[in-house]
């Protein structure tokens, strides 16, 4: 029994084999996500091969379903790249976190930072010693790409065969994956405030505003909303 | 669509790049740490309203209603993610069957 977070060379491949097994089973649920990814896409009119640059290019499931999302309901070009990269803001504070663990120089930090996930992020952090976390950051982040990839060409070539995609509730598989992402991140009553009022702005703004821009519009005034009233609170 | 695509690309791998790069102290800013903390949750939150409640320009309750629903519940009771996914389709799917 090691007392401290690291360990032994004698119990290392055990550990290598743990968190390779953990990276795969990660990478194939995330991989389900992304066959509906890519039905999704495109039923929302994107070509398979739009769908399968978003995949391996953005690579950041959130950002792509806002991508899809905001597109899909007529929002403009501009609109969706916005939202997508305003979702992607929580990918500069994995990074951070993993900078000091990965040490990553030249190619490899470029190469890396396209890794940088929620569930690499979360592996990687999850580990007391730094080779098992360096391992489960990269060995998930490949597992996750490749099986998020091969998903999102399965569900984009699958759509055309699926006899009707609302028939199979396909359109609140979604919603449905942005609740199951969203609800453990919902800690505390403000969060949940923020989340309650974000989500009424935005079912107010749909008829006054073009389509595609209450999202971005009312997520933001949420925040700024939320951020006004803690420094008005005090602490 | 292309330039949703490659635009919005580009600010996600730049912001991913950016956490590897920055020094620690402008990150760690109490501002930037709680603005991050908040903008997912009111940005999904705000996604999942228009996917479900909306069509177009207009706000309809409709089957995606009832999968949402069942969805947040199943979610709350901490289902895994698939199971999640799967019964909020097939609520959808369902009570589509029947009407």
């Amino acid at each position: 029994m090691s007392t401290t977070g690291t360990i032994a060379d004698r119990d290392w491949p055990r550990a290598r084999i743990a968190v390779l097994r953990d990276a795969v089973g990660v990478g194939v649920a995330v991989g389900a996500l992304g066959l509906s990814f890519g039905a999704l896409s495109v039923l929302a009119g994107f070509s398979v091969a739009q769908t399968c640059a978003l995949s391996l290019l953005m690579f950041s499931g959130a950002s792509q379903f806002a991508v899809i999302g905001v597109l899909g309901a007529g929002g403009g070009a501009l609109t969706g790249a916005a939202t997508a990269t305003l979702l992607g803001v929580r990918n500069s504070l994995y990074g951070l976190n993993l900078a000091s663990l990965l040490r990553l120089r030249g190619v490899r930090r470029l190469v890396g930072a396209h890794l940088v996930l929620d569930e690499s992020s979360a592996m990687a952090t999850a580990r007391d010693d730094p080779r098992e976390a360096r391992l489960a950051f990269w060995a998930t982040g490949v597992a996750v790409f490749v099986l998020w990839n091969i998903a999102t060409l399965g569900g984009a070539l699958g759509a055309h065969v699926l006899p009707d995609p609302e028939a199979l509730g396909l359109d609140v598989a979604a919603p449905a994956a942005f609740v199951a992402l969203l609800l453990p991140r919902l800690r505390g009553r403000r969060l949940w405030a923020l989340a309650v009022a974000a989500a009424v702005l935005a079912l107010i703004m749909v008829p006054l505003l073009p389509a595609g821009t209450p999202v971005l519009v009312a997520g933001l005034t949420a925040i700024v909303a939320a951020l006004a009233a803690r420094r008005a609170g005090g602490r | 669509m292309w330039t949703a695509i490659l635009l919005g690309t580009l600010g996600v791998y730049l912001l991913k790049l950016v956490g590897l790069c920055v020094p620690k102290s402008v990150l760690e800013q109490p501002q930037v740490q709680q603005a991050s903390a908040l903008l997912p949750v009111a940005l999904l939150a705000a996604l999942v309203a228009v996917q479900t409640f909306a069509t177009g320009h207009e706000l309809v309750l409709d089957a995606r209603a009832a999968g949402f629903a069942v969805a947040l519940l199943a979610a709350l009771l901490r289902a895994p993610f698939l199971l999640v996914v799967a019964l909020g389709a097939g609520t959808a799917a369902v009570l589509r069957l029947i009407a």
